[in-house]
C-alpha cells in the first residue's frame, strides 16, 4: 500500500482492516465517530473480504454485548467509542474479561467528567488500566502517539488478544484520533488464531462449549481468576512495550505517553540542542506497565518529569515502578489543554537548575 | 404437531438435554420449557448447530441443562449477544431463554432493536409477572394489585404504571416475523370423571416452539412470550398459581398469534 493521508481514526479503521477485521459493531461519539463512519463505507469492499459485518447499534450496551457474542465465535472483532461511551461498556469489558473472549475496543479520549468536551485528555487511563468495570481483571492497553501506530496498533491488539485470550483496549485521545498524517500500510500475513478449542458454533463430535463469567462454586471461580492473573504475570513479563529516547546519559527523563510524547519528542530535541541532557521516555503498553524498564532508568541523580493530559494518573504507576527515593514532577493539563513546547522546556530546565 | 409427539417428549430420551437434574422450584413451567425446547432442538436436527444465549434470572443456568454450546450473558443483553454471534455465522440457530425482568425491563431496549432489525434469532421469554432468582420484587408484567416485595400494598399503577404487553409491543414491530404469547400453565377441564388438567396449552407451546425456530431458519426475527407461575414469589400452593394463570393473568395477557409474517402457524387441532 502507497503512502497515504489520512486521520488517525481513519488509520486505524484501516490498520484493522489490514489485520482481518471481521466485524465492527459500535455507537457513535465524538471524537471517535471516524472510526465507525470509515468501517460502513469499507463493508463490501473486495479489498477486504473478510469483512462481513457492520453494526450501528442502538447503544454502547447494545454494541459491547454484539461484540461478546461475535468474539465469542473465534472472529476478529472491534468496537470504538469516546470516554462516555467507554464507561457504558465497563459492564461488557467485565464479562468478557471473565469470559475469556478476544476483541479490540477502541477509547477516543475527551474531556470528562461527564460530558466534558470534545478535546483531548488522558483522563480515562485509570479506567483503562486498573480494569474500569467490577471484578478483577485487566485490559492489555495500548497506547499510540501518531497517525502511523493507530494503523499498526489493531495487528498487536488482535495479536495480544488472541494470545492471551483478553480484551485488548487502544486507548488514543482526541488529538491521535483527529490528527492528519502520512500513514503507509505495512503488509501483515493473514492472521491465523486458535480458537477451535474454545469458540462456539458446530459443536458436532465434541463436548458443549461454554462461555460464561458466573461460576457459583467459589474454590472454581477462585481457581479461574487465579488462572487469568497468572495469564496477566506472564504479559508483565513477555509483553510490554516501550519507547527510550535518548535516555543513556539523561539527567531528566521526560515520561509521557499518546500525543504529549510527541511534544515531550520535539522537547528532548529543542533541549539537547541547548546542551540539556534530557530524555524521553514512553510507555507503548500502559497494561502492562513498563515499569521494570523504567525502575533501570531510576539511577541516582535522575530526575523524572511526568507529562499527562489529566490531574495525575499514571504518575501513579510511576511512583509505584521507580520506589521512593527519585523525585518525580507532574506536569498535567486538562479540560482538552494539551501542553506547549515551551511549558515542558520550562519545566524541564526548572529540575535542570534543581539537579545541578 | 400431534400429541403423539408430546407423548413423545415424556417417554423418550432427548439429546438436547444432559442429565443433570434442573433447579426450578417445584411446579415452576421453566423446566416444561427445558424440555419442550429441548426436543423441540431434537426434532428438527438442530442441537449440534445451535447456540444458545442464557440469560441473567431463574434461566442462568440453563447451560446446565441444554445439551448444546452457550453463552451466558449480562443482565438483559442476552439478544445483543445472540445478534453478535448469528451475524458472524449465519447458518447457526441462535435462541435466548429470558424472564420477563431480563427481556422487557432491563434489556428491553436489546429486544426491540433485535426485532427492528429483523435479526433473525429466536427469543423465548418467560412471563410469570414477578422477578422470581432475587426473590419476587415486580416486573414489568407484574398485574395491577399484585403483591410483590417492592409493591408490599400491591401494585399501584398510578406510580408504577400498567402491565407491559411484550407481544402486543413486538408484534407491531415490523422486523419481527413471529411473535406468540403461548402458556404454559395446564389447565382444568371437566370431565364425567370429575375434574382433569388438559395439556392443550403446551402442545401449542410446543407447537410455537418449534415455529420460533423455523421462522429463524427462514431468516425472521421470532418472540414467543410465554405465560409461567411463580408459587413460590405468589406465595400460592402450586395448584393455585396455575388457576391463578387460566383465571386472571390470561384476562391480561390473552394467548394468541400477533405476528406470522411466513404463515407457519396452522390452526390448532381441536
Amino acid at each position: 500500500m502507497q503512502k497515504v493521508y489520512m486521520k488517525g481514526n481513519e488509520a486505524l479503521a484501516y490498520g484493522a482492516l489490514e489485520s482481518g477485521l471481521n466485524a465492527y459493531f459500535g455507537y457513535p461519539i465524538t471524537p471517535s465517530s471516524e472510526i465507525a463512519e470509515t468501517l460502513a463505507r469499507e463493508l463490501g469492499n473486495r479489498k477486504y473480504p473478510q469483512y462481513k459485518c457492520f453494526i450501528q447499534s442502538a447503544s454502547e450496551l447494545e454494541a459491547i454485548n454484539m461484540v461478546l457474542g461475535a468474539a465469542s465465535t473465534g472472529a476478529l472483532v472491534m468496537t470504538a467509542t469516546s470516554g462516555p461511551g467507554f464507561s457504558l461498556k465497563q459492564e461488557g469489558l467485565s464479562y468478557a474479561a471473565c469470559m475469556e473472549l478476544p476483541f479490540i475496543i477502541v477509547d477516543i479520549c475527551r474531556a470528562g467528567p461527564g460530558l466534558g468536551n470534545l478535546g483531548p485528555e488522558q483522563s480515562d487511563y485509570f479506567q483503562a488500566t486498573k480494569g474500569g468495570g467490577h471484578g478483577d481483571y485487566r485490559l492489555f492497553v495500548l497506547a499510540p502517539a501518531s497517525v502511523l501506530e493507530m494503523a499498526s496498533f489493531p495487528k498487536i491488539g488482535f495479536d495480544l488478544a488472541f494470545k492471551y485470550r483478553n480484551p485488548v483496549l487502544i486507548l488514543g485521545d482526541a488529538f491521535t484520533g483527529q490528527l492528519k498524517e502520512d500513514v503507509e500500510f505495512p503488509s501483515w500475513k493473514k492472521p491465523e488464531y486458535e480458537v477451535s478449542s474454545w469458540a462456539v458454533g458446530d459443536s458436532k463430535g465434541r463436548d458443549p462449549h461454554i462461555l460464561n463469567s458466573m461460576e457459583l462454586d467459589y474454590q472454581k471461580h477462585y481457581e479461574h481468576i487465579g488462572r487469568i492473573f497468572e495469564k496477566y504475570k506472564k504479559a508483565e513479563e513477555k509483553d510490554v512495550l516501550y519507547e527510550e529516547y535518548m535516555t543513556d546519559d539523561a539527567e531528566v527523563v521526560i515520561i509521557a505517553f499518546g500525543v504529549v510524547s510527541r511534544i515531550a519528542r520535539s522537547v528532548v530535541n529543542n533541549l539537547r540542542k541547548k546542551g540539556v541532557r534530557v530524555g524521553l521516555f514512553r510507555p507503548m503498553t500502559l497494561w502492562p506497565f513498563p515499569a521494570r524498564a523504567l525502575r533501570k532508568l531510576a539511577t541516582d541523580g535522575i530526575r523524572f518529569l511526568d507529562v499527562e493530559l489529566n490531574t495525575g494518573q499514571m504518575i501513579e504507576d510511576v511512583r509505584l515502578a521507580v520506589g521512593s527515593g527519585v523525585v518525580i514532577d507532574f506536569l498535567g493539563r486538562w479540560g482538552g489543554i494539551v501542553p506547549t513546547e515551551r511549558e515542558i522546556e520550562r519545566e524541564v530546565q526548572r529540575l535542570e537548575v534543581v539537579t545541578g | 404437531m400431534t400429541e403423539q409427539s408430546a407423548l413423545r417428549v415424556k417417554v423418550g430420551k432427548i439429546r438436547s438435554l444432559t442429565e443433570n437434574p434442573t433447579h426450578y422450584c417445584a411446579g415452576c413451567e421453566h423446566g416444561t420449557l427445558t424440555k419442550l425446547i429441548a426436543a423441540a432442538m431434537d426434532d428438527l436436527s438442530i442441537r449440534e448447530k445451535t447456540v444458545m444465549i442464557d440469560s441473567v434470572g431463574c434461566s442462568v443456568l440453563a447451560y446446565n441443562y441444554f445439551n448444546c454450546d452457550h453463552i451466558v450473558a449480562a443482565h438483559g443483553r442476552a439478544p445483543a449477544v445472540a445478534a453478535g454471534v448469528k451475524r458472524l455465522r449465519p447458518e447457526l440457530i441462535v435462541f435466548t431463554v429470558q424472564g420477563d425482568g431480563d427481556a422487557l425491563s432491563i434489556g428491553l431496549s436489546e429486544t426491540i432493536y433485535a426485532a427492528k432489525r429483523a435479526t433473525p434469532i429466536t427469543i423465548f421469554a418467560v412471563n410469570n409477572g414477578i422477578y422470581g432468582m432475587t426473590g419476587g420484587q415486580m416486573a414489568s408484567t407484574t398485574l395491577a394489585g399484585q403483591v410483590t416485595t417492592t409493591t408490599p400494598y400491591g401494585r399501584d399503577p398510578a406510580t408504577t404504571g400498567t402491565e407491559l404487553d411484550a407481544s402486543k409491543l413486538i408484534g407491531q414491530i415490523d422486523g419481527a416475523a413471529y411473535v406468540k404469547r403461548a402458556s404454559l400453565v395446564v389447565s382444568e377441564i371437566s370431565s364425567p370423571r370429575g375434574k382433569v388438567y388438559t395439556i392443550k396449552n403446551l402442545l401449542d407451546a410446543k407447537r410455537s416452539v418449534e415455529n420460533a425456530f423455523k421462522v429463524q431458519a427462514k431468516g425472521g426475527f421470532a418472540f414467543v412470550e410465554f405465560l409461567s407461575t411463580c408459587s413460590v414469589n405468589w406465595k400460592m400452593s402450586v395448584l393455585e398459581a396455575k388457576r391463578h394463570v387460566n383465571e386472571q393473568v390470561i384476562k391480561r395477557f390473552p394467548i394468541g398469534l400477533y405476528q406470522d409474517t411466513y404463515g407457519v402457524e396452522k390452526p390448532s387441532p381441536k
